[in-house]
């Protein structure tokens, strides 16, 4: 996922007896878990909220390249070299998969990336925090791709066609992602004092931010209502996050690791860790532009854009004047 | 070493050098590029090019021997020890000076390459064989790149033209052979590299013919890379990124 606090109608759910009869026999498809292809009616919500979504995933896997390629160059061995090449050049892929699932919905590819380049549309506020040591290539792996797959698992079930089926590769790839976060957490773990001191200040830094990537608690969260009703979104943003804690803090454990979090206790009632929240003043300041780099990241992808711009025009007319040739045959 | 090993050792450090240097270089653009294909193209290039150099460091670090590894040499040698040609070490410039390096060496290695499949030493052809298979890709991919934007606007032109002026001067290097290059050939491990020439000048003038770019007249060669002579400025400052970590916490295990 990389999706948080996506704008849906502004309301909540439409009631049944409100619904048009084409909003009510797509509602019945909905809820009877059948798949919503390209060419098939759909509410004109239900579109909008599906391209903001897929949208601001599709821009998070693009902007997601520039903290882990910020350590390409430094990687420690050729094998870590190839993997994080490997890693970032399958999160460029998933960027692809989502732009062409998104416009199945009638937007392009180019109207989606000037949105993002002009701030008006959103990636995750995850990739506004810098990566400042090694061990954040680990982390980033185990806890921001760990959070991402808690929400894109259920998301593989999600009503609209090509959307569930981008999310059946991408969560193929990104559980293995995961695993090599892991694996590098571990050789810090267990490696010199410098590489343990190394992997907990990473946890330090990317723990809460990675709270943060769930969204906001439930009791905020306006446009859930909706997006659940649409089956855009499966679960609430708590359940997720609680999930994601439970899984999590065994595995710090595991590496000897302190989760940040002196409220962290094991709830025997709700069978889960009871954890402290995140700053959410912290999390709107980064929406609004204000975290560590979205600056840096959004001066980044203009930076290629508009440095790209000659190639693209370059390529374009050279295919055209390849096209015109072979009409002149 | 014994006179020969020294021989096949340097041979090893040429060819891994240059695809460990060149793979850093491209790998520089990761995130950058002008489109998202070529994000991915370029990711995918540096990727083979990396596991090129594990085959090839790895096998001269087996020559070398005292239990020496591929990273031995790829992140604990100076500049002085670096085999690579100066083309690949140069920095990367414009999307437009990218692709054309990566074009004049990919031509380079899709003629070399092929002979390797049949060298004497069955290690050198089995990495060669593998090589091979991606080095086509890359060559098809850069040529086509090249032909699009020689062949595109007015600006990508004139840009492509100035790429080529730039990087012509370090493709002579390519085939200037010496008595390593000498012992290859009498063992049968490799071809000296200055009977390649001819190829390679046809092949690298019919894309850039198509290209509607023009060599440069000069036949002029920087050299120095490849027999360690001498290296760029710009090689010092690539390793010190490179090399960063494993200076840093020397013994820590990654």
């Amino acid at each position: 996922m990389y999706a948080q606090m996506v704008q849906s109608t502004g309301q909540g759910a439409k009631s049944r007896e409100d619904m048009s009869p084409e909003e009510r026999a797509f509602q019945d498809r909905i809820d009877a878990d059948q798949k919503i292809e390209p060419r098939d009616w759909m509410p004109d919500g239900y579109r909008k909220t599906l391209i903001r979504q897929i949208g601001q995933h599709a821009h998070s896997e693009i902007v997601g390249q520039l903290p882990e390629g910020n350590w390409i160059t430094r990687a420690p061995t050729l094998e870590r070299k190839m993997i994080l090449l490997a890693k970032v050049q399958d999160e460029a892929g998933h960027g692809l998969y989502l732009y062409a699932a998104a416009e199945t919905l009638g937007i392009s590819r180019d109207e989606l990336t000037e949105q993002l380049l002009s701030g008006r549309m959103k990636y995750s506020s995850i990739f506004n925090y810098p990566t400042l040591n090694w061990a954040d290539i680990g982390a980033v792996g185990w806890l921001v791709d760990g959070a991402a797959i808690m929400n894109q698992v259920p998301l593989q079930r999600t009503s609209y066609g090509p959307y569930s089926r981008a999310m059946v590769r991408i969560c193929k790839e990104e559980s293995f992602h995961q695993r090599q976060g892991y694996d590098i957490m571990m050789k810090m773990a267990q490696g010199t004092v410098a590489q343990k001191k190394m992997a907990q200040d990473a946890l330090n830094r990317l723990w809460y931010p990675s709270l943060m990537m769930f969204g906001p608690s439930d009791a905020d969260s306006v446009h859930s209502a909706q997006s659940m009703a649409w089956k855009i979104k499966i679960n609430s943003n708590d359940e997720l996050r609680q999930k994601f804690v439970d899984q999590t803090v065994p595995q710090a454990k595991y590496l000897g690791l302190t989760i940040p979090d002196d409220n962290l206790v094991w709830n025997e009632d709700k069978g889960g860790w009871d954890y402290s929240d995140p700053d959410w003043s912290e999390f709107f300041d980064v929406l609004k532009g204000n975290g560590p780099c979205n600056t840096e990241r959004l001066e980044a992808r203009n930076k290629a854009w508009d440095d790209g711009a000659w190639v693209r025009d370059g390529l374009m007319a050279h295919a055209q004047k390849k096209r015109a040739a072979a009409a002149a045959e | 070493m014994a006179a020969d090993r020294e021989m096949l050792f340097q041979f090893l450090l040429r060819m891994g050098d240059n695809s460990l240097i060149l793979g850093h270089r491209v790998s520089e653009w990761c995130g950058h590029a002008p489109v998202l294909e070529e994000d991915i193209a370029l990711a995918n290039t540096a990727l083979d090019l990396i596991g090129q150099t594990q085959f090839w460091l790895g096998y001269a670090a087996e020559v070398q021997g005292d239990n020496k590894t591929a990273d031995d040499l790829a992140f604990l040698r100076d500049v002085w020890d670096f085999r690579n040609i100066l083309l690949v070490e140069l920095p990367n410039g414009d999307f437009g000076q990218t692709l054309m390096r990566q074009f004049l060496f990919d031509a380079f290695q899709s003629i070399l390459l092929p002979r390797l499949t049949k060298s004497s030493d069955s290690q050198i052809a089995a990495i060669a064989e593998k090589a091979n298979k991606e080095v086509a890709y890359h060559v098809e991919r850069s040529a086509d790149t090249v032909v699009g934007l020689g062949d595109g606007t007015e600006e990508s032109h004139a840009r492509m033209q100035a790429a080529l002026d730039r990087l012509w001067p370090y493709v002579g290097e390519m085939f200037a052979s010496d008595d390593v290059d000498s012992a290859m050939v009498a063992a049968g491990i490799a071809p000296d590299p200055a009977t390649l020439r001819a190829e390679y000048d046809a092949l690298v003038g019919q894309v850039l013919t198509e290209a509607t770019l023009s060599i440069p007249d000069s036949d002029f060669a920087h050299k120095g890379g490849r027999t360690g002579k001498t290296h760029t400025e710009h090689l010092g400052h690539l390793l010190t990124q490179m090399q960063w970590l494993q200076r840093a916490y020397p013994g820590a295990t990654w």
